[in-house]
């Protein structure tokens, strides 16, 4: 099967420091994608660079580079805020517009032109509230300010948010780090349940979070790959001794 | 291990389990020795003994399944962890299995006098069985060692050397089918000196598993089937 996204050799120097070292990894359409590894390891540089988010950082220069259904990402004709559509973006803090619910999740398709019509556009912000699984909590009230809702409901109208202009790649950037155990659980639940529809990489600083939802894992360190694989053998025989004293609490 | 937990006190429950999966061991080892004994001299008080000492050995395997699932509940052990605190568990019990062959040797001592019929007429295989006994402790023992050092090549050589053991079985089963049939008085007291060498070779089984369990521990992998004796290996 060939990957969703291919990332060949990429580099990632902040002026002249590099924050990822010659890393190389496929992301799969059906799976979810883990990246663990300590505080400054690049995991965060890295899933920026599959969006080219760090495009927003002055300093940032990045070498290699990313196919996209075998499309380099970084060519000079490529379209970022249609990209972006495509490689959606979920933060760690929720960070929904000061909007009502509904326009949160209304405002991406209307400006890729997505929904005109005012019917098409209330099916579009229904169904991707039901898919992130807050259509129930939040029918009766679509125009609330989206800032009105609890932290992972928030997380979870970015979600949706991100959902609503049909991306092909979600990225998760600690998604649940801000959120109480049952706000997590959800999350993680549907995760599970947009997996296969989108192929998605998440960042997690908890190792039992992706163990839980990933069926891949990769550890980096100082950004290098040090391994990557099924994370039920990462976590259970991982081959290098640098990850093993990561997951079993050794590090440092 | 390379280096300690940043967290002390999982280091410190992993070296407790581990010590309490020794301490059986030993308890282990100690009671197929004095079965034994008890059954050369023959010594029915210290047969007695064997058999109320096998709490002890089913105590520290209830303790070590509380530890174990504490660890696993409060610690969630990853990788190398998560292996040797699963084997403990398994290891633990495999060892109690062990303690209940030894009390069961012990059992059979004052049957094997009732059986004797008073009659002074005690038979001369007895005194292989101790041999047997010596080989299958010594299994017991190293795969034990092995776990402690968290060695998958001595594992190894513990499986191996069940063959041997196996081997030391059917010589002693052959032997006493023959005494039976030569001196038919002889039977019931033979019966229960077949049941005493097949508790040994069954202890050399479980030495086995153990072993095998150290293995997985220490590598991650399960140990290759040719590593693990001859496909005729369950049928005795």
């Amino acid at each position: 099967m060939t990957p969703k996204i291919s990332a060949r050799d990429i580099s990632v120097f902040y002026g002249a420091k590099q924050a990822i070292d010659h890393v190389s990894i496929d992301v799969d359409q059906d799976n979810v994608l883990a990246f663990i590894g300590p505080s400054g390891c690049g995991k965060s540089t890295f899933l920026r660079t599959l969006n080219r988010m760090n495009d927003t950082v002055a300093s940032a220069r990045v070498t290699g580079e990313i196919l996209l259904d075998g499309e380099d990402i970084y060519a000079s004709g490529m379209d970022v805020v249609q990209l972006r559509a495509r490689v959606g973006m979920v933060f760690q803090k929720p960070n929904p517009f000061p909007k009502s619910i509904y326009e949160n999740v209304a405002y991406g398709p209307r400006i890729h032109g997505l929904a005109t019509a005012r019917a098409d556009l209330d099916a579009l912000v229904e169904q991707s509230l039901r898919r992130a699984g807050l259509w129930d909590e939040v029918k009766d009230r679509l125009s609330d300010s989206g800032t009105a809702l609890s932290g992972g409901q928030q997380q979870r109208l970015c979600i949706a948010r991100a959902i609503a202009v049909d991306p092909e790649v979600i990225l998760m950037d600690e998604p649940c780090s801000a959120l109480d155990p049952i706000a997590t659980a959800k999350i993680e639940e549907l995760i599970h349940e947009l997996k296969g529809r989108y192929a998605i990489v998440i960042v997690t600083h908890n190792m039992q979070q992706a163990a839980r939802v990933s069926q891949q894992t990769a550890f980096f360190h100082l950004g290098q790959l040090v391994e990557f694989g099924a994370t039920s053998d990462i976590f259970t025989n991982p081959r290098e001794e640098r990850t093993r004293d990561y997951i079993t609490g050794r590090y440092g | 291990m390379p280096m300690d937990h940043t967290v002390k006190a999982f280091d410190a429950d992993i070296g407790q389990l581990r010590g309490m999966i020794s301490q059986m061991g030993g308890l282990a080892e100690d009671a197929i020795a004095q079965a034994m004994q008890a059954l050369a001299r023959p010594d029915p008080a210290l047969a007695a003994r064997v058999r109320a000492d096998d709490k002890a050995i089913d105590a520290i395997e209830a303790e070590v399944e509380r530890l174990a699932v504490r660890i696993i509940a409060l610690r969630a052990p990853m990788a190398v962890d998560l292996r040797e605190v699963v084997a403990a568990l398994k290891i633990a019990a495999v060892v109690e299995r062990i303690g209940d062959y030894a009390k069961n040797i012990a059992k059979r001592v004052p049957l094997i006098e009732a059986a004797n019929e008073g009659g002074g007429h005690r038979i001369e295989p007895i005194s292989l069985l101790p041999s047997m006994a010596r080989m299958a402790s010594d299994m017991v023992r190293n795969a034990l060692d092995a776990f402690a050092a968290r060695d998958a090549e001595a594992a190894v050589r513990v499986v191996h050397s069940d063959a041997a053991l196996d081997d030391f079985y059917d010589s002693i089963f052959r032997t006493l089918v023959t005494y039976m049939v030569e001196n038919p008085r002889t039977i019931s007291q033979v019966a229960h000196l077949l049941f005493v060498a097949k508790n040994l070779e069954r202890i050399g089984d479980h030495a086995t598993n153990v072993a095998e369990m150290v293995y997985f521990a220490a590598t991650g992998t399960q140990m290759a089937d040719r590593d693990r004796g001859g496909p005729d290996k369950d049928i005795r």
